[in-house]
């Protein structure tokens, strides 16, 4: 079975190696002549104004939250998903409690406008 | 030498890389990204443990959902452009930490070498997804439905925490 993965293990190599390449090519073969307008960092031409750490709204914490939840949702309906035809009526009536009670959560979410944009 | 022992002292390499890296960045949105290197080489430990559904779990939930709440929980700090040293409080205490951290790894390795290890001789299962889904939705429904309602209190409490971030009374 671990053979199977290497393949996921080649394609990371792949992957590291050809980020690796094309940023050492590139050092290799571009002329290096920086002054300081071209090291200032680019922003329609326009004179860039404090830092780029600024704080972000909570309400994308609000969105990686339920994110998260349903996440979790998914993988328990993955090994059900796989085997619902033999499992029957009851393994299905299971998973439909197991979604209304996440719904629930859901609907109080949607009720209380964490996904609303303010 | 064996493919699966290659393989193990590749990722832990990896995994013991990237933790360490964790640590020592001075940026804390660096030390971010290497926890998901962290993340992704304990899925690759599963792998070779011939734990697939729980390597799959690792990089949806630990690299995919936690490293993103990291990261935004990284984004709503406003402190000191990511600096390390500026956002962690607890960092004067060198010696504290080096005492309990030494502790720990002395209980943990003492329980790991007086552990007898047994090697398990059965034949591994090659259906894993199938097999745990007889045995979640067979044998253990009242856990697997529990799981529900804990992950709609979580949410529910990390909305009401939330919410009074958001509009302070």
């Amino acid at each position: 079975m671990l053979v199977q993965y290497t393949i996921i293990g080649i394609l990371f190599l792949g992957a590291l190696a050809f980020g690796a390449f094309t940023i050492i090519l590139s050092r290799l073969l571009q002329p290096h002549r920086p002054y300081p307008e071209k090291l200032e960092t680019y922003e329609c031409g326009i004179k860039t104004q404090g830092t780029a750490w600024v704080q972000f709204k909570t309400s994308y914490f609000l969105y990686a939250l339920v994110f998260l939840v349903f996440d979790i949702e998914t993988i328990f309906l993955y090994p059900w998903a796989v085997k619902f035809q033999s499992l029957g009526l009851f393994a299905i009536i299971e998973m439909f409690i197991f979604l209304i009670i996440l719904i629930i959560g859901f609907w109080y979410a949607w009720k209380e406008g964490a996904l609303e944009w303010r | 030498m064996d493919y699966q022992v290659i393989a193990f002292w590749l990722l832990s390499f990896i995994t013991l890389g990237s933790a360490l890296s964790v640590v020592f960045f001075t940026n804390i949105v660096h030390s971010a990204l290497a926890l998901i290197v962290t993340f992704l080489g304990i899925a690759g430990i599963y792998l070779t443990l011939h734990a697939d559904f729980l390597a799959a779990v690792q990089v949806l939930v630990y690299a995919g959902a936690i490293s993103i709440l990291i990261v935004f929980g990284i984004m709503l700090i406003t402190r000191g452009d990511g600096k390390m040293a500026e956002t962690n409080l607890f960092g004067k205490y060198k010696y504290t930490a080096a005492i309990v951290v030494t502790t720990l790894f002395g209980v943990i390795s003492y329980f790991i070498i007086r552990t007898p290890w047994s090697i398990e001789t059965a034949a591994l299962s090659e259906n894993t997804i199938g097999d745990l889904a007889e045995i979640l939705l067979a044998d253990y429904v009242i856990p697997f439905e529990l799981a529900a309602i804990l992950l709609t209190v979580a949410m529910v409490g990390a909305i009401v925490i939330a919410r009074e971030v958001k509009n302070p009374k």
